[in-house]
């Protein structure tokens, strides 16, 4: 079922999405922006410093995300030497990447008036450095394997060998004493964020995940096309 | 349902992947004292021997009512509502340090119960409100 993807078919569809998703991500950011700088309140003791967990957090949540997707799609390749998911997970890394930088830039920003450092060796940070490290040489494996026999295989390994970091991304705060605070937003426990501040928390969550699907589906676009210039009619 | 092969491949890839996921949590574990980023009052309480030279992290509470101000010397005592040790600094303290709330001091140890920072980080925690809501709280305690 997976095999038969038809790169033509799918190429109708991707390429007219990315106009619709645009749309959808203009409205989107402008009321999470609107709500997250003007309307929401400032927390009773980051004042307003609270505003750049708008985008810190979505996207921390996005660039984990993608990294997830990517492994999985590897684990499929690898095993059932699925073709049609190769470029797939091939064009999700830029944007994850993207949004791994943002993390960890804002989380400095965020840092260096709440803690009082731009900079922490501690579990959650360092373990983020690495997941942005494993976006990189998988990136540069693409590369520099490209147009070679084993390129699928040397990236798929790469993401799922990176995706043994997740789990421990998600847990550092838990397992170790980090700087970095505990998980606020939790699924069986009540969540310790007020819910003004829910509201543009999720409202940029969207934005953001609206946004990598656009840069996602750009990339693909472009693989695509770039199969179609060789000739070859395979995926 | 699937071929041999594709079989192989899973078994295969399966055992690799928890062979290194074994290997990378016994590295963590034997790491661990590099991987935490603070100790509490009670662990320095019960470490064997102490180093004066080497510059550690503690972390925990500001006590209430301990943060003093003598010229350009400010003292706290940080607690882990076990145990607790004595702190003193001199230098600037980032806006979010105050009684009641996370710190880590960064410094060397006198003995078990003082310590001489070098520098003070505030901890955050996971609670975010706005301020109406904390004084909400506060009256309803």
């Amino acid at each position: 079922m997976l095999k038969n993807f038809e790169p033509n078919k799918i190429f109708l569809i991707t390429s007219k999405a990315p106009k619709y998703i645009l749309f959808a991500f203009i409205i989107i950011i402008s009321i999470g922006l609107i709500e997250a700088l003007i309307i929401s309140p400032e927390d009773y003791i980051q004042s307003h410093s609270v505003r750049i967990m708008y985008v810190h957090v979505p996207s921390a949540w996005i660039s984990l995300g993608t990294f997830s997707v990517i492994a999985i799609l590897s684990f499929v390749i690898l095993i059932f030497k699925n073709k049609s998911f190769i470029l797939i997970a091939k064009s999700l890394a830029p944007s994850g990447l993207v949004f791994n930088i943002i993390a960890l830039v804002t989380g400095s920003i965020w840092g260096k008036p709440t803690w009082g450092t731009w900079w922490a060796w501690d579990a959650r940070i360092t373990s983020m450095l690495i997941l942005a490290l494993f976006y990189i040489i998988y990136i540069l494996a693409w590369r520099i394997y490209d147009g070679t026999e084993k390129v699928d295989k040397v990236t798929s390994l790469i993401a799922i060998l990176g995706a043994i970091n997740i789990p421990i991304i998600k847990y550092s705060v838990d397992w170790w004493s980090t700087l970095h605070q505990p998980a606020s937003i939790n699924i069986f426990v009540k969540t310790s964020i007020h819910s003004s501040m829910i509201v543009p928390l999720a409202l940029m969550t969207a934005a953001f995940a609206l946004f990598s699907i656009l840069i996602f589906l750009m990339k693909y676009n472009t693989e695509l096309i770039k199969i179609k210039n060789k000739g070859l009619d395979r995926l | 349902m699937y071929g041999k092969k594709v079989k192989l491949r899973l078994l295969f890839l399966s055992f690799i992947f928890l062979i290194i996921i074994l290997s990378v949590f016994l590295i963590l574990k034997s790491l661990e004292e590099n991987v935490v980023y603070f100790i509490s009052p009670t662990e320095i309480k019960n470490l064997p021997e102490i180093d004066i030279t080497k510059r550690i992290r503690v972390g925990g509470m500001v006590k209430e009512e301990t943060i003093k101000l003598n010229q350009n010397q400010i003292s706290f005592v940080i607690t882990d509502f076990k145990n607790e040790i004595n702190v003193t600094y001199s230098g600037a303290v980032p806006n979010l340090f105050s009684e009641g709330k996370g710190v880590v001091a960064e410094g060397y140890l006198k003995d078990r119960s003082f310590f001489n920072a070098k520098k003070i980080l505030a901890k955050h925690d996971e609670n975010y409100m706005p301020p109406e809501v904390k004084e909400a709280l506060e009256a309803t305690k």
